[in-house]
């Protein structure tokens, strides 16, 4: 008996249909004057909130005025200069140790203008869980690593050479080369399970602040 | 169980229906659902484009889908990941088990995947004493409930929240009487909470892998499918052989329309890449057939494999608002359900494809435009050809085309039947085989056909145009 | 009187009316007659026409079918146009026989010169001026196979560019005022044999619609498929609603021709 692999494949092989072309995945997309603008406005109505800053004391000042911040007895932050840390990731073994974790802030690499969605991975942080399980998540993104569309998004992770891993075998790089987590984070956490009533904060963080950093800073 | 298991859905539907009250608020809860999505893609020119786009790619995918599921399955390997091939549910559900009974897992937690509902994951996993828990919000409450999902993407889309409030009144000890939708998801999220905690292992299911990486992307917008994975070591991932795409760049065209077709947003909150396991971390991808190839064989249906399973044709369609998801008794209904189930098992789901008014609006509103009402269309013809079509209705129709193929006899019963009602008392033509008479009257019959009306007037033209 | 669309006589026009109006609404067929000779069209009506076979299609039945389907090519097949005032009839022929009989040449000439009426005038005879009033409250009802099928309108599933040619043609009456329903263009529940075999949802859809225009306030409700009015007309008569069905050949007939 054929394995299951060879199974499938040779049903799928009969049942193979004529050729149809790949397309091109190329149009004039719609494109924005202020893309930051558009991240705002969507993000606002997804459910979060969007705060340029210019420069990191520019940001921790703005850190200082949110609620959720002030309030919050642990603090991850795993942006340098960013917040106060007061967990020690270092001591924690499991990714269960981070469930007590009131805030989280966490690198984003960066911004989609039509969705508000922040592309972040699990490269710089030792347990991607706590993009997911802090109560309230703060994303820092540097102010110019924003893109218009999802078009590009996917582009620019699939650019080659442009990202952090180095080339051991001599093929062609690219965002998802080697074992990594990505997600695209739009807004906070939320359902409308019950009877399509909104509610933020379902399993996840109950707020997402994105915070905008300019680059010279 | 609540679940109505009929084999006919207007029966089902008529029941429903009977229920004035809960009918009307169903029909406009979901019809929220198509008037948020008309918005969301109506703020995109260029949707028409997307549509095309995703049509096109995923028609490419399913002409070499032999050739991108190896290549998926290299790069999937190459990243670490353990790749399994399931002809059908039981397979899958062995493959499943034994991954989990190998680790000695006893808990569970599973993000939405219609996947395993179809392979009935969850009954086989209990039988073997593990215990699995649904974290998506809507699948928690119809696992706790004892019911199937009765939307794809919004599975207690039929539970009110008083019934949600009663629900958790006894099996969470939330207040008695509690309707308050904020209410009731904390105390959900704090139980759930702990099971994800708890779990040994996260199953998911996959929205779309990519073959040129070896990845593969799960949207949520509660976040369930992420702590669901990131906790526990071992994570898998169970995913129809048709969910693939070529390349990750096509999945710009797929996220903008998944998204905003199925819930009206601008893109889920959580759109995650899992691209081999993590750092200590186990990953298993089953790869199920389960009939889809033999669906890649059947040209009139092949578009079926298009399908990303974004609900827009449940939200849109006029009968599935009004009859509720249980009324078609698959594991899912609308007009895609209607026409997998009924091709797979053209027996036992032979009432589906005529619980359609050829509306049409499903095809429309579909991001990778499946030609849906065609396909129902078809779908009819295929049952007649095996005889499914029943008797009388058979019967009477063949009687009526052979009427209508000698003008003098459609002439004649034309005339006969027209006399008939106009010179009846109500009570006999009103009776309880009259269906169309039940709550509508039957058009008052002229004395006269338009043919006959014609040739007098040619006679004597020109006859005046009077209203009425 | 007549309107000054001489020139349209030139053309040989086949008359398609659905069975169900030959036998029940005799007057929306001399209306599509008025209407038409209005605009200088001469019409035909050939005698041995019955059904374009819709009701068996709908059912699965494609053998019972196809006569019907070869049967309507043949008589249709001498004229220059088709012209029905139904637009699922005309769907049927143009969308489905197909399905029924393959592609063949005949199909493809005689489908692609059968229009439902309104498009005929908007796209072929290019109306776009008419005297005639119509002081009313008219609420269009838009049905299925002519919105989705021959897009005849825009729907509101698409995006894209807005157009509406029957609301196009109740546009140039003057004193006509249309009313503004919730939603659109849902469909009325009629789907032929759907309409008793799936009757309690069949039957919920139409009050749904009727209810739609009673809250916008139409007096006169209009629609290009007979078929769907009378669906309607069925539950507002039994309901002794306050609206009055038309369909739009018998507007146009009643606005345009007394005229």
């Amino acid at each position: 008996m054929p394995s299951s692999k060879d199974h499938i494949l040779q049903l799928l092989r009969r049942n193979r249909p004529a050729a149809a072309e790949l397309p091109m995945v190329a149009h004039a997309w719609t494109t924005f004057a202020d893309p930051h603008a558009k991240f705002a406005e969507v993000l606002e109505l997804v459910g979060g909130r969007a705060i340029r800053a210019k420069s990191v004391d520019d940001l921790n000042q703005h850190l200082s005025q949110l609620p959720q911040y002030a309030v919050a007895k642990k603090v991850v932050s795993l942006v340098p200069s960013v917040g106060t840390n007061n967990v020690d990731l270092s001591t924690i073994d499991s990714p269960h140790g981070t469930a007590v974790v009131d805030v989280a802030i966490l690198p984003g690499e960066f911004a989609v203008a039509e969705n508000a969605a922040v592309w972040v991975t699990d490269r710089q942080v030792p347990f991607r869980v706590l993009y997911f399980l802090c109560q309230h998540l703060i994303l820092v993104v540097p102010a110019d690593q924003i893109v218009d569309h999802m078009h590009a998004a996917y582009e620019r992770l699939m650019q080659t050479g442009g990202q952090p891993q180095g080339s051991k075998d001599g093929r062609q790089r690219n965002d998802f080369s080697e074992p990594v987590f990505g997600a695209f984070i739009s807004g906070p956490s939320k359902t409308a399970d019950i009877e399509q009533t909104l509610v933020i904060g379902a399993h996840g963080p109950r707020s997402l602040v994105v915070c905008f950093l300019d680059p010279t800073s | 169980m609540h679940v109505i298991k009929t084999a006919d859905h207007s029966t089902a539907a008529a029941a429903f229906i009977a229920n004035g009250d809960r009918v009307r608020w169903h029909d406009s809860a979901i019809w929220f659902a198509r008037t948020k999505r008309d918005r969301a893609s109506h703020g995109v020119p260029e949707w028409e484009t997307l549509r095309e786009l995703a049509s096109k790619i995923k028609l490419h995918t399913m002409s070499r889908l032999d050739e991108y599921l190896e290549q998926f399955e290299a790069n999937a390997t190459r990243l670490g990941a353990h790749v399994h091939w399931a002809r059908d549910a039981a397979e899958h559900n062995t493959i499943v088990a034994g991954i989990l009974n190998q680790h000695g897992v006893r808990r569970v937690v599973k993000s939405k995947s219609m996947l395993t509902e179809e392979c009935g994951l969850n009954p086989h996993l209990e039988s073997q004493g593990i215990e699995v828990t649904d974290t998506d919000l809507g699948e928690w409450i119809v696992q706790l409930r004892n019911e199937p999902p009765s939307h794809i993407v919004t599975p207690a889309i039929h539970i009110r929240k008083e019934e949600v409030g009663e629900l958790f009144h006894e099996k969470l000890g939330t207040d008695a009487g509690a309707t308050d939708a904020q209410y009731l998801a904390e105390a959900a999220r704090r139980h759930l909470r702990a099971k994800f905690l708890a779990a040994e292992a996260g199953i998911t299911g996959v929205n779309f892998a990519i073959a040129d990486t070896g990845g593969f992307v799960v949207c949520t917008n509660e976040g369930n499918a992420d702590l669901g994975v990131s906790l526990p070591k071992i994570h898998i991932a169970c995913m129809g052989i048709e969910k693939l795409v070529p390349r990750a760049t096509d999945l710009g065209v797929f996220q903008r329309l998944l998204a905003r077709s199925a819930t009206g947003q601008p893109i889920t909150t959580y759109t995650s890449h899992f691209h081999g396991p993590r750092p200590g971390g186990e990953l298993h991808i089953v790869l199920v057939d389960n009939r889809r190839s033999e669906m890649l064989g059947a040209g009139d249906f092949r578009r079926t494999l298009n399908c990303i399973r974004c609900g827009a044709c449940f939200n849109t369609c006029p009968v599935y608002r009004r009859s509720g998801g249980f009324s078609y008794g698959a594991t899912f209904g609308g007009p895609i359900g209607s026409i997998i189930f009924s091709a797979r098992e053209p027996r036992q789901h032979k009432s589906l494809p005529f619980a359609c008014s050829l509306c049409a609006s499903c095809s429309d509103v579909c991001p990778v435009k499946i030609d849906l009402h065609h396909q129902i269309f078809i779908s009819r013809r295929q049952l007649a050809n095996l005889g499914l079509v029943s008797f009388s209705k058979r019967l009477g129709l063949r009687v009526v085309a052979a009427v209508l193929a000698r003008p003098w006899l459609y002439r004649f019963a034309g005339s006969t039947a027209r006399l008939a009602l106009r010179i009846s008392p109500r009570w006999p033509i009103y009776n309880r085989f009259n269906i169309w008479g039940r709550q509508r009257d039957l058009p008052p019959p002229p004395r006269r056909t338009f043919r006959e009306l014609y040739a007098a007037r040619k006679k004597t033209p020109p006859l005046p145009y009077r209203e009425g | 009187m007549r309107g000054d669309w001489a020139y349209n006589q030139a053309m040989r026009v086949g008359l398609f009316i659905p069975c169900y109006v030959d036998q029940f609404y005799p007057q929306v067929g001399l209306a599509t007659v008025d209407v038409l000779e209005h605009f200088g069209v001469e019409v035909e009506f050939p005698e041995e026409q019955t059904c374009c076979g819709q009701p068996m299609a709908n059912a699965g039945l494609h053998m019972e079918t196809k006569p019907l389907a070869e049967r309507f090519l043949r008589i249709f097949a001498p004229y220059d146009y088709v012209v029905c005032p139904s637009g699922s009839c005309v769907s049927m022929v143009r969308h489905h026989y197909e399905q029924i009989l393959g592609h063949t040449a005949e199909l493809d000439r005689v489908g692609l010169r059968t229009f439902e009426l309104c498009e005929f005038l908007t796209d072929v005879l290019k109306v776009d001026r008419v005297t005639g009033a119509y002081p009313h409250r008219v609420g269009l009802h838009q049905s299925c196979h002519g919105l989705r099928e021959l897009r005849l309108a825009a729907n509101s599933e698409l995006v894209g560019p807005e157009f509406n040619k029957p609301r196009q043609l109740l546009e140039l009456l003057d004193g006509i005022e249309l009313t503004q329903l919730t939603r659109t263009d849902e469909c009325c529940g009629f789907g032929g044999l759907f309409a008793v075999t799936e009757e309690a949802v069949s039957c919920m859809m139409g009050r749904d619609r009727v209810n739609d225009h009673e809250r916008a306030g139409t007096e006169v409700l209009t629609g290009v498929d007979m078929s769907c009015l009378m669906h309607l007309d069925g539950i507002i008569r039994r309901e002794n609603k306050r609206i009055r069905i038309q369909h739009i050949a018998e507007i146009l007939a009643a606005a345009i021709v007394k005229n």
